[in-house]
């Protein structure tokens, strides 16, 4: 039972930031019907840009709280994605906005490799140890589970800003835009919608969520690499996937269901297996799931639209 | 007469076929005039022109003596033209009301930063644009229908949603691309007096329409194209009359000579 509990609250954390992740893919899919394989890499980006930041302000104003240190590199991270996000439209997405869906989904990738590069070429090949800011010392168990502040900073600040972002999306002239845009962009220009500020807004919001989410995954683990966003971005893809793609809410519970799915499977694995495997095969059941989800039910838990959009 | 929007020589191509040649045109403000012609002749390319959703090859419109912006929509429809679809084109998923909501995006301007800190402003012009939506509803007597998604209005309720739509866009010129299509007499006559209380609310209207009797009973002046070529323009019951027309409704190739 511990361990069952135990391994909830870690499924939370991690499906918390996949979540995250999973909103950038899926919004961007929802405007534009494509597949933004570089968005695990801003991730990547914003932890990577966040590191420079803390060790810049560790030199700099060595008696800093770490508390204002994280918000400060929060404040520098979020907005280089964000730019970075407009960026990738406006040079390269844009101009194939009319173009058949391979060819954005290829440029996708290069973007990827190019992001990933330029990071290794900026910040090296190695591993750097990313600080942790908020305490990952366990706090007092609540029936045998141990908590850290970081893990309920990542599932309550994920929260925060998910419900900011359905918010968002409902009730605000930006969001109706969006949906509108979403659900057909030439008639939303010829209803007096700017869709290509509204397509490239689409992208900084969620470069936003990258970045942040980013912060999380290095804060929760300790460390930050340049090819670290691959993992988590094909994970968020996957999450997305799961819940049906171009679905806000499909994203998010997808994201948290993913998490779980590969926290009780880390944690049962041995079990299962009679030892044959441990809980360094996590990664396949991410995998597995993503398999069947596109076998047994494409458009995902919650999406409906994407048989009217394929 | 006022003039408010002037076709100056417009030619659109698209490969081979000439879908305008040189059309020419001229629309008083507070007009009710009818575009009409047999199908293919260009009616909906010239909307398509006009609107921005395509750039001419040749030719400008000039709206209320300035040029229009050529293939930018969404800045057509800030100098006050708006359309509907003559096949429903709405946001399906939106319901009525945020379909007309959508409609008034242009004309708000709530930034970015005001909608994430929802300023006193940003909550104003939310209210008004909400309040100005549902007179709208009201106003094409779709009023019950407004938390309802678009996609499940009956079809006469979706293409007076269109209306309401283009309305909220805040237009001098409403251009309807056959709105009585698939209409019943019943609806159809509503429609009349929709767009005749439209007029009278100081709206030119641009009318595409197939009913050869709504078009007569309602416009001041309509417009003949067939292939691509303006061949009669004139009020209705002359250009009934007219043996061009009247070739061009039953067969036979471009009359028009310049």
């Amino acid at each position: 039972m511990e361990i069952f509990l135990q391994q909830l609250v870690n499924g939370l954390v991690v499906g918390s930031v996949y979540a995250l992740v999973a909103l950038g893919y899926t919004m961007v899919y929802g405007i534009l019907g494509l597949i933004n394989f570089a968005h695990g890499d801003l991730v990547m980006v914003g932890a990577m840009v966040a590191l420079q930041t803390m060790l810049f302000l560790m030199g700099a104003a060595p008696g800093m709280s770490p508390l204002t240190m994280l918000t400060l590199s929060l404040a520098v991270a979020i907005p280089v994605c964000m730019m970075l996000g407009y960026t990738m439209e406006r040079l390269a997405y844009r101009r194939l906005r009319n173009a058949p869906r391979l060819a954005p989904l290829i440029t996708a990738i290069g973007m990827s490799f190019l992001l990933q590069t330029i990071a290794m070429i900026l910040w090296g090949r190695n591993y750097h140890t990313f600080p942790q800011l908020v305490s990952t010392a366990p706090l007092q168990p609540v029936a045998g589970v141990f908590v850290t502040p970081i893990q309920v900073t990542i599932v309550v600040g994920s929260a925060l800003i998910m419900a900011a972002l359905i918010v968002l999306v409902t009730k605000t002239r930006l969001g109706r835009a969006m949906r509108a845009t979403a659900e057909n962009h030439r008639v939303a220009a010829l209803m007096g919608v700017d869709t290509n500020l509204i397509i490239a807004l689409t992208f900084v919001i969620g470069a936003a969520l990258a970045a942040v989410a980013g912060v999380m995954y290095a804060s929760n683990y300790g460390i930050a690499h340049y090819g670290m966003g691959f993992m988590p971005g094909l994970k968020a893809f996957t999450a997305a996937v799961l819940g049906g793609i171009g679905n806000l809410g499909g994203a998010m519970l997808g994201g948290i269901v993913l998490g779980l799915v590969e926290s009780f499977g880390a944690g049962y694995i041995e079990h299962m297996t009679f030892g044959l495997l441990n809980s360094s095969y996590q990664d396949i059941f991410a995998f597995i799931i993503l398999g069947l989800v596109l076998i047994f039910r494409p458009t995902g838990l919650l999406g409906e639209r994407v048989s009217d959009r394929a | 007469m006022i003039t408010l929007l002037e076709a100056r020589h417009i030619d659109k191509r698209f490969g081979g076929l000439k879908a305008l040649s040189d059309v020419s045109l001229t629309i008083g403000k507070g007009e009710i005039y009818g575009l009409i012609g047999p199908n293919g002749a260009g009616k909906t390319t010239l909307f398509n022109v006009l609107s921005g959703a395509y750039a001419p090859d040749g030719g400008e419109f000039v709206f209320n003596g300035a040029a229009l912006p050529s293939a930018k929509p969404h800045l057509v429809v800030a100098q006050g033209i708006a359309r509907t679809f003559q096949n429903i084109r709405l946001f399906r998923e939106l319901t009525a009301l945020e379909n007309v909501m959508a409609g008034h995006h242009i004309r708000t301007k709530a930034s970015v930063f005001g909608i994430l800190v929802q300023n006193k402003r940003t909550r104003e012009e939310e209210r008004l644009t909400t309040e100005r939506a549902y007179e709208l509803l009201k106003y094409v007597g779709i009023e019950r229908f407004a938390t309802v998604t678009a996609k499940s209005l009956s079809y006469g309720d979706q293409r007076r949603l269109e209306i309401a739509r283009a309305l909220a866009t805040e237009p001098r010129l409403l251009a309807l691309d056959e709105p009585a299509a698939g209409m019943n007499a019943t609806e159809t006559a509503q429609l009349k007096l929709l767009i005749e209380q439209i007029r009278r609310d100081g709206i030119t209207v641009l009318l595409i329409e197939h009913d050869v009797k709504l078009v007569m009973g309602l416009c001041d002046r309509v417009a003949v194209l067939d292939f691509g070529c303006k061949i009669a323009e004139g009020i209705p019951s002359v250009v009934q009359t007219d043996e061009a027309v009247i070739n061009a409704y039953l067969g036979g190739g471009c009359r028009y000579e310049h």
